[in-house]
């Protein structure tokens, strides 16, 4: 055998070891690596992480012997699980049709503006992540925005500042 | 076994408990459509295409999973029974891709048939329908998620047969898709590209990557010298695509047609394979006497190479170094056939007819060369190569025979059964026997090694040493040996692994059959006693008996294992990243 057998978790290119991986790694080894702990697992990982990064899911799927393709698809599945770093207020604006045409896109352009982040980031100090969603239901308040669980509807791209300024 | 009393229809039967109503209808010759449902392997009870009336039962009942009971009185094909089915076929037709015209499948799609059975002459929901990228990055697989259905059978087959997960659903609802982790290609998740997910697809989502442009242009180029090879398996199964009986055997057939097509010289790979078994039992040889990495494993399956190179990098050293009998093949054309032929190699373009679809990402591998040159340049499925002839108005039904081409057509009985799962074996035993013992054969028939079972075992006297062999088909066969390896209890000295079930007859690129007949007739059962009768007919039936391969190393290789062998006739393996970033 001419391969590396030595299997370097970490892919962060920090070059050091990640404690967040250490721990993931001990709570599956807690759960006995049994598989059918897979969503216990995956909420951990979620709530160390703040999102469920490619490296993490490589861990789980090597450690339980549970595919890739099937992690994500569970991962994908429940919107509780995130693919992307949330920041501590996580933004989504609706591109649902009703929220589309009232001008959803221009409310979008001036969050992407204000905080320099594009959809799917996360602004450096970990504060505010950007996301576009699908319709959220509440077409009556179009164009809506959601800051973590608070709602904001009728919505202008004026208003975007203010509203901002409230989670500083 | 127990039975019980139903009626489906009017038609009292008798038909064991452990039968759902489709199977009970399917005996008493009546059509149930099903979509999701594959026997054995995909019984979700999902599409409801499948529904019936059961008497005295609330809804509609799905036969694809319902067991009979005594007494039970089943109607298969009511006014409320159409239009429901026919509801749930226009809602999956208003979110797909129609474009039967120029789609893979057309006229071979399991959606399109039921579309025309169910009489469907207009849509009333024609939905919003989310795009999704098509995969086309990986050189053996395109999948286009747009034709997908959500039927599952795909990831049914790579699961619990394969034992690969390379695909699953993700995401939910409307968003819902057939895809890869990441929606990477398949070419960066682990999967073997062994090609079983596309003969189980109903529909064209899942497709083997064009080969057929390349390959008319290069047979359009005057200064091209055109070869193609045929694999064993392909002469088992491509009148199919034209309409012949499965298990017809149409080598002759084949020959003429490709030879209509236009190219310069049609050989067979079983002369490669014929090469195979000489430097494959010499390495057996050897590292039986020596006793070193043991056991070791056929390497003729690029599906399976793939596979231990992602699944277990660490056991690389068991496999066998030879190429496989295609890449050989091409190695010696654009070498010894070329210097014979007075053909500059770099004019010889070489296409090889394969039932497979690995083989084609095998091909644009760094190490298969000669020279710098590709061993091969391009690789067609059965299906291509049929498709090419239908493009070129062949029709093998009415074309007369025609032979391989000389001086690379003889092959024996021994290649012609590399088609099937236990036939590499059997072919290397015959020649390895006879070399170690210096002694003929009684019986060069090696039964134990035939048939179907997932996992064979068994211990071959030769000499007075006891070989032990084992033959896995299917890649969750291929783990449980690879998990022996890996715990220290495999005792074999010899294995054949074959990615797909069954072998080559039952290979990726082979022609498609819906879920019914899948379920009804022995597909590669039949493929593969038309190999075993045509070995029985040849009147060579050992690889080193063969005139092509003694002359060939006379002339040009010297020994099975020199030095030159090793240069055009080996290669080697890597660990493959698991899943690629
Ligand atoms: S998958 Fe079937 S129904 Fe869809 S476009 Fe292709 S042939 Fe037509
Ligand atoms: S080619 Fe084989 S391994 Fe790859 S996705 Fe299809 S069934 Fe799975
Ligand atoms: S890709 Fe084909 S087999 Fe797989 S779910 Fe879609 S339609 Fe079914
Ligand atoms: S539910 Fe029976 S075939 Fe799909």
């Amino acid at each position: 055998m001419s391969e590396n057998n030595e299997k370097c978790q970490c892919q962060c290119g920090c070059g050091g070891k990640d404690e967040r991986e250490e721990k993931l790694v001990q709570i599956i080894k807690d759960c006995n690596y049994d598989k059918s702990q897979l969503m216990h697992i995956l909420n951990e990982t979620q709530n160390i992480f703040g999102y469920i990064p490619m490296r993490a899911q490589k861990i789980i799927s090597e450690e339980l012997g549970i595919p890739m393709a099937e992690i994500y698809g569970v991962i994908t599945f429940y919107s509780r699980f995130s693919l992307e770093p949330k920041g501590k207020y996580n933004i989504a604006v609706c591109l649902g049709t009703a929220c589309y045409v009232k001008g959803s896109q221009g409310i979008l352009d001036k969050l992407k503006e204000i905080l320099g982040i594009d959809v799917g980031g996360i602004t450096p100090d970990g504060k505010f992540s950007l996301e576009a969603t699908r319709c959220i239901g509440a077409c009556g308040l179009a164009p809506v925005m959601t800051i973590n669980e608070e709602v904001y509807g009728k919505l202008d791209p004026s208003m975007i500042k203010d509203i901002l300024e409230k989670y500083q | 076994m127990e039975k019980v009393k139903i009626t489906i229809d009017g038609i009292e039967m008798e038909v064991p408990k452990t039968y759902t109503i489709l199977d009970a209808a399917r005996e008493a010759g009546i059509d149930i459509p099903t979509l999701c449902h594959l026997k054995d392997i995909n019984e979700i009870g999902a599409c409801r295409m499948c529904i019936v009336e059961v008497e005295g039962a609330r809804g509609f009942a799905t036969s694809c999973v319902m067991p009979v009971a005594e007494g039970m009185v089943v109607r298969t094909n009511t006014p409320a029974i159409r239009d429901a089915r026919k509801v749930t076929l226009e809602l999956l037709l208003s979110a797909h891709d129609k474009k039967c015209l120029t789609c893979v499948r057309n006229k071979n799609c399991e959606l399109q048939t039921l579309a025309e059975k169910m009489n469907i002459d207009e849509l009333e929901f024609e939905g919003e329908m989310e795009r999704h990228p098509i995969d086309d990055m990986c050189p053996s697989i395109v999948r286009d998620p747009n034709k997908c259905i959500l039927c599952k059978r795909c990831v049914a087959m790579c699961k619990k047969v394969q034992k690969v997960g390379a695909i699953d659903t993700m995401n939910r609802g409307f968003k819902s898709v057939v895809g890869t982790a990441f929606d990477k290609s398949l070419d960066d998740v682990p999967c073997s590209l062994c090609g079983q997910c596309i003969n189980v697809c109903p529909t064209g989502a899942l497709s083997e990557k064009d080969a057929t442009k390349e390959v008319w242009k290069a047979l359009e180029d005057p200064t091209k010298h055109v070869v193609v090879q045929t694999a064993p398996a392909v002469r088992a199964a491509i009148g199919e695509e034209f309409g012949m009986p499965i298990g017809t055997l149409a080598t002759g057939k084949m020959v003429a047609g490709l030879k209509r097509i236009g190219f310069d010289k049609v050989f067979d790979t079983n002369t490669g394979a014929d090469l195979t078994i000489m430097e494959e039992g010499t390495e057996v040889i050897e590292r039986i006497k020596e006793n070193k990495n043991l056991p070791i494993i056929t390497s003729c399956s690029p599906g399976w190479v793939r596979f231990a190179e992602s699944s277990y990098p660490d056991l690389l050293n068991h496999l066998s170094s030879a190429k496989s009998p295609h890449q050989m093949f091409g190695a010696i054309i654009k070498s010894y056939y070329a210097e014979k032929a007075g053909i500059d190699p770099k004019d010889i373009f070489v296409v090889s007819v394969m039932p497979c679809v690995a083989k084609k990402a095998e091909s644009k591998r760094e190490e298969m060369n000669v020279n710098g040159l590709r061993d091969v340049d391009a690789v067609l499925t059965t299906r291509e190569a049929a498709r090419m002839m239908k493009q070129a108005g062949i029709d093998l039904n009415t074309i007369e025979d025609a032979e391989f081409d000389n001086p690379m057509g003889e092959a024996t009985g021994a290649a012609v059964i590399f088609g099937t799962t236990g036939g590499v074996m059997e072919a290397a035993l015959r020649t390895v026997s006879e070399i170690l013992t210096g002694k003929e054969l009684e019986k060069i028939d090696f039964e134990e090694v035939r048939g179907e079972e997932g996992l064979k075992e068994a211990t071959i006297k030769i000499g007075d040493m006891d070989v032990k062999v084992a033959v896995a088909h299917g890649l969750a066969n291929a783990t449980k040996v690879m998990d022996s390896i890996k715990a220290g209890t495999c005792d074999y000295h010899f294995v054949e692994v074959m990615a797909c079930p069954g072998g080559c007859v039952n290979g990726g690129g082979q022609p498609i059959h819906d879920a019914k007949t899948r379920a009804t007739v022995d597909i590669r059962g039949l493929r593969a006693k038309a190999l075993y009768d045509a070995d029985k007919n040849l009147p060579i039936r050992k690889s080193h008996e063969n005139p092509v391969i003694k002359k060939l190393y006379e002339e040009f290789l010297g020994e099975p294992g020199s030095e030159k062998a090793h240069e055009l006739l080996h290669t080697h393996y890597h660990k493959r990243e698991y899943f690629n970033d």
